[in-house]
Order: structure tokens, then C-alpha cells, then sequence
């Protein structure tokens, strides 16, 4: 205890509160609210009404919904698949080639997101590889700016494996594949879990290269949210951006009881 | 330990691979033709650095290139000090649910940036709540809150983005200082502005640092906050590369403003990494004294077991 007077306690409470409440609070709550809103120019909102909601129903957001969802859901998997399988090599590597494979694969976090979108479009407009305007482009873009999360949360639960398991089961005659199946992965399930929900979340929200890359048949959520919001349709942008937010919430909690379930593995 | 079947390392190389190979196709390669095109000129030829002299002396450059500079510096200071007084307050003048809120920050960490300048456009737009609520109160024509499209606008919605990330590491820090020396220094009478100042900040310097250089990083690739505020007099370096390459089909330009803001950028994430290596290497040791010791040695061990290892796993 830092603080040991009751006043001055309650003094900075308030003061954490008045930066707190406006700063991180009201935003998703003003959000939530103004998407069942028919305006708000007051301190409360006024006609409340689903029509935002009907509207979406009714337009092309159940097909963003659905852009977003197969776009994180193939981008997620990639790099779940790119990043554990580039974690599992680089703990048997040299401290040198590690330190490299490190580098390598934190690289498109040090890469602003809109000059992913810029080079990917630079490098798949022209042969051999032609992508340009596919729906596998904004994949892989979202893939490659997701995979070093995956790479670093595997790499660190690598890191805080017990290896005596992996050693007495190889001890015991098990072949480097079995004990990669039987025992590692495993015992990485619950980070890999966090790590899928992890991915899936960054790349449901991501909008910078997308906007770079995206295809007139292939919109995901957060273009639709921008191109909303930009033709001044703030309200439909709110519902839009709750759609977002509660598909990302929904997969989030489902991989957080996965997590648990996992861990009584 | 001998483990029998350890493969030679020629083999482990070979493992690597098939990963490596993946990302030097999506990443490394498309990265060097940005790195060429922007040594290309329109008319094509050999490589000169011919569009790097049309695009630096521009007046559109120099501007973007500042403001891209102010905005990140001041966004990372307003974070910085934000979170390390909203951290210090739930880690060290507890209150009833404020696990709760260190746990809510977490969760708006899930979130795309954007979305903060969606709300703040109900806020503080020139039509949202704050402005509703002056001229209902005095009967004014307009509010007096204009501010979403100058860069004020795009540095709230920053720092209230990036301060989480710089809370994060802090409170894991913090979760490490020794309550021990709280309660010696404060019965020793020091106020609670020194027990801050000399106990509590030296051991959290490492990860305010690591936080700092974080959100400096990710402030300047900022540019979903950026485009939602819709200000056209707000230009940074990404806003400059989407309207270069989008808007006016200038990919070489384009490859330019791109190749600098990436060494921006990878120099500082060096910097960061640098910085929570250190922090990787010395967190753990609970004394000041020691500190200095184990920074010197060949750090043999990675970041393993350590509280609040896994908050690190995300840089």
C-alpha cells in the first residue's frame, strides 16, 4: 500500500476514474450504444431502433461478415501453420541460425502494415506469381502480418516446456516424430489455442493492407466499417464495427474455453 | 543431457526450410522489388536514385515525413505517461476491481485501432455528444470542440490506443516489485512521490522503455486512425504510400515513401528488441545490485519461466 490516507486514496481514485471512464470505457460503450441509435446529438441518444441493424441484414454486410471470417479463418491457420512449424525448427538450430530465424520471422512487425499491402501487390502483380485481385491476396497479406505473433507466442511456450518430457519419452525409445506428436504438441495445445485466437482476432480487424490489396468481390468487415463511416453513415458504421467486435469476442471466448478445456488435457 | 536422437544439425536446418522458403516468397522477395522499384525510374533504365531526389524534395514528403515524426513522438510520450500513472494506480493504490480493468485493457487490445476514432467521432465530431451537449446548455449554433481533423485529433485516438501497450509490461513489472521495500522506505518516512521516484521507477524503467519504443514503433506505421479521421491536412508517411500508390497509380513514389519509412521503423524495432532483451536478461533479477552483473554476462538463458513471461509473448 502506497497510499496510506483514506482522502488521498479516494482523491486519486477519482482521478483514475475521470481518465479511465472517457478514455477506454466510454469509447466501445458510445460504440455499442449509437449502432441502436436513430441519433445522437445530446447527452443521451435518442429513437432507438434496430433499423441499423435491418438495414445491415438486408445490404452486403453478412457478405463481409463472411470475407472476414474466411479471410482470418485461412490467414489464421497459415500462420499458425508456418509460425508453430518454424518455432519447432528453430529450437533444434544453432544459437546463430535461431537468432536469424528470429529476425526473419519478427520482420513483418517492424514493416508498416500498409507496405506489406505495397510490396505483395508490387511482387504478385507480375509473373510468375499473379494475384493480383484474388481474394488470396488479402489472405496472404493478412497471413504474413500474423505469423510472427503466431511464431513468438509458440517460440515462448517452447521456452517454458518442461524438457524432461520430451527427454524421458525419447529415453525411452520413442522416435522424434512420435514425441513430437504425442508429447509436444500436446502439451503446446493451450498455446496454440491462445495463439490461433490471437491471430484470428489481429486479422479480423486488420485494415491497412487491406485497403492496399482488396478486391472489388472480396470486402472484408473493416473496408466496409471505413467506407461507412467515410460517406458520413456513422450509425451503420457502429453497427457495423459491433458485428466486428462481437464475432471477434465470440471466436476469443470460444478459444479461451478451449484453453481450459486443454489444459485439463 | 545426451539425447539419442538430437538430429545432426544439417537436418535441423532442413526442417527449417520449408517455412523459411514460405516467408521469403510472401515477404523477403516482394520487400527487395519494393527496394528496386524505387530505384527505378518511370522511363525504366538502370537503377538511380534518381525518384528518391523527386520524392525527397517535395514539399508533400517533408510535411508527411514531420508530422508522421511529431505525431508518433507525442503519442508515445502521452502514453507513456498516461499508462505509467494508470498502472501505478492499479498496482500500487489498489482498489475493488481493478483485476477487472487491468483484464478490460487486455480485451481492447483485441480490437482494430480504427474503431477508437469511430467513437471519438460521436464524441467530439463537430455533430457528436460533446458538442450536442454545448450548444443544448448555452443555446449556441456550433460547439466549441473541432479538433477530429487536425492531428490533435489523430494523437487522442493514439494515445488512447497505444496506452494500453505500454500498461501491459508495466503492470507485469510492477507485479515483480518487492512489497517488502515499499513498506521500508515508507516507514522510513519517504512520501509516495519518492517511494515512486526511487523504488518503484528504477525497477520498472526496463519495461517503460520496451513499452515507449513498442508504441513508437507501431505510431508511426499507424494508419487506420489516420484515414478514419478523414482529415485531409493530416498526412503520414503510410497515408502518403496508400495515396500515392492507390490514388494516383505513383507505385515507384510510393516504393520510395516506403523504403524510408521502413528504416524508420526497423531501426527503432531494433531498438526495442535491444531494449527487452536487456529486460529479458536483468528482470529477473531481484536485486538492484546484481543487475548490473548479469547485464555484463553471456546471457545462456531465454526468456523462460519467468511471471509474466507470457505477457512478453506478444511484442
Amino acid at each position: 500500500m502506497l497510499v496510506h490516507s483514506a482522502a488521498a486514496r479516494r482523491v486519486i481514485h477519482a482521478v483514475f476514474f475521470l481518465l479511465f471512464v472517457p478514455l477506454f470505457a466510454l469509447p466501445l460503450l458510445v460504440i455499442a450504444t449509437a449502432s441502436f441509435a436513430g441519433g445522437w446529438s445530446g447527452a443521451l441518444p435518442s429513437a432507438p431502433t434496430l433499423a441499423h441493424y435491418r438495414d445491415l441484414a438486408r445490404g452486403s454486410a453478412p457478405a463481409a461478415l463472411a470475407t472476414s471470417l474466411l479471410t482470418a479463418l485461412a490467414a489464421g491457420a497459415a500462420a499458425l501453420i508456418t509460425g508453430t512449424w518454424a518455432a519447432l525448427a528453430a529450437e533444434r538450430l544453432g544459437r546463430r541460425a535461431r537468432r536469424l530465424l528470429d529476425t526473419l520471422f519478427l520482420l513483418p512487425v517492424a514493416v508498416p502494415s500498409v507496405v506489406v499491402g505495397l510490396a505483395l501487390l508490387v511482387a504478385f502483380s507480375r509473373p510468375p506469381f499473379l494475384l493480383n485481385g484474388t481474394p488470396q491476396i488479402v489472405i496472404t497479406a493478412h497471413a504474413v502480418l500474423v505469423t510472427a505473433f503466431a511464431y513468438q507466442s509458440v517460440t515462448a511456450a517452447l521456452a517454458r516446456l518442461d524438457p524432461a518430457y520430451a527427454q524421458s519419452a525419447a529415453g525411452l525409445g520413442a522416435r522424434p516424430a512420435t514425441v513430437l506428436w504425442r508429447i509436444k504438441i500436446p502439451l503446446l495445445l493451450p498455446s496454440l489455442t491462445a495463439a490461433a485466437g490471437l491471430c484470428f482476432a489481429l486479422s479480423m480487424g486488420e485494415l491497412s493492407a487491406t485497403m492496399m490489396l482488396y478486391p472489388p468481390d472480396w470486402v472484408p468487415l473493416p473496408v466496409q466499417i471505413f467506407a461507412a463511416t467515410d460517406r458520413g453513415s456513422l450509425f451503420t458504421g457502429a453497427a457495423l464495427a459491433v458485428l466486428l467486435m462481437a464475432t471477434t469476442l465470440l471466436v476469443l471466448l470460444g478459444v479461451s474455453r478451449l484453453r481450459t478445456k486443454a489444459a485439463y488435457r | 543431457m545426451p539425447d539419442p536422437h538430437r538430429p545432426r544439425p544439417g537436418r535441423a536446418a532442413l526442417w527449417a526450410l520449408p517455412p523459411v522458403a514460405a516467408l521469403a516468397t510472401v515477404v523477403l522477395y516482394p520487400l527487395a522489388l519494393v527496394v528496386g522499384q524505387s530505384l527505378t525510374p518511370e522511363d525504366g533504365g538502370g537503377p538511380t536514385t534518381a525518384p528518391y531526389t523527386a520524392v525527397v524534395t517535395t514539399a508533400a514528403f517533408q510535411d508527411a515525413l514531420v508530422t508522421t515524426v511529431l505525431i508518433a513522438a507525442g503519442a508515445t510520450l502521452g502514453a507513456l505517461l498516461l499508462g505509467l500513472a494508470l498502472s501505478l494506480v492499479i498496482a500500487f493504490v489498489p482498489f475493488p476491481g481493478g483485476k477487472a480493468l487491468a483484464r478490460f485493457i487486455d480485451l481492447f487490445l483485441a480490437f482494430p485501432s480504427f474503431l477508437i476514432t469511430l467513437a471519438l467521432l460521436f464524441l467530439y465530431g463537430t455533430a457528436g455528444i460533446a458538442n450536442g451537449l454545448w450548444t443544448d446548455a448555452t443555446g449556441a449554433a456550433h460547439g466549441p470542440l473541432d479538433f477530429l481533423h487536425t492531428p490533435w485529433g489523430v494523437l487522442l485516438a493514439e494515445v488512447t490506443y497505444f496506452t494500453p501497450f505500454v500498461m501491459r509490461p508495466l503492470l507485469a513489472a510492477f507485479a515483480q516489485v518487492d512489497t517488502a521495500q515499499l513498506e521500508a522506505a515508507g516507514s522510513l518516512g519517504a512520501r509516495p512521490a519518492r517511494i515512486v521516484r526511487t523504488v518503484i521507477l528504477p525497477e520498472a524503467l526496463p519495461a517503460l522503455a520496451a513499452g515507449g519504443a513498442l508504441v513508437l514503433v507501431m505510431s508511426l506505421n499507424e494508419f487506420g486512425i489516420v484515414l478514419f479521421t478523414g482529415a485531409k491536412n493530416v498526412v503520414t508517411l503510410p497515408v502518403l504510400v496508400y495515396s500515392k500508390a492507390i490514388l494516383d497509380g505513383d507505385y515507384t513514389g510510393a516504393c520510395v515513401v516506403a523504403v524510408v519509412n521502413i528504416a524508420l521503423s526497423a531501426a527503432l524495432y531494433a531498438l526495442y528488441r535491444t531494449v527487452t532483451g536487456r529486460t529479458r536478461r536483468t528482470g529477473r533479477t531481484a536485486h538492484p545490485g546484481r543487475r548490473r552483473a548479469a547485464r555484463t554476462a553471456p546471457a545462456p538463458v531465454p526468456a523462460t519461466a519467468a511471471p509474466g513471461g507470457a505477457s512478453r509473448a506478444r511484442p
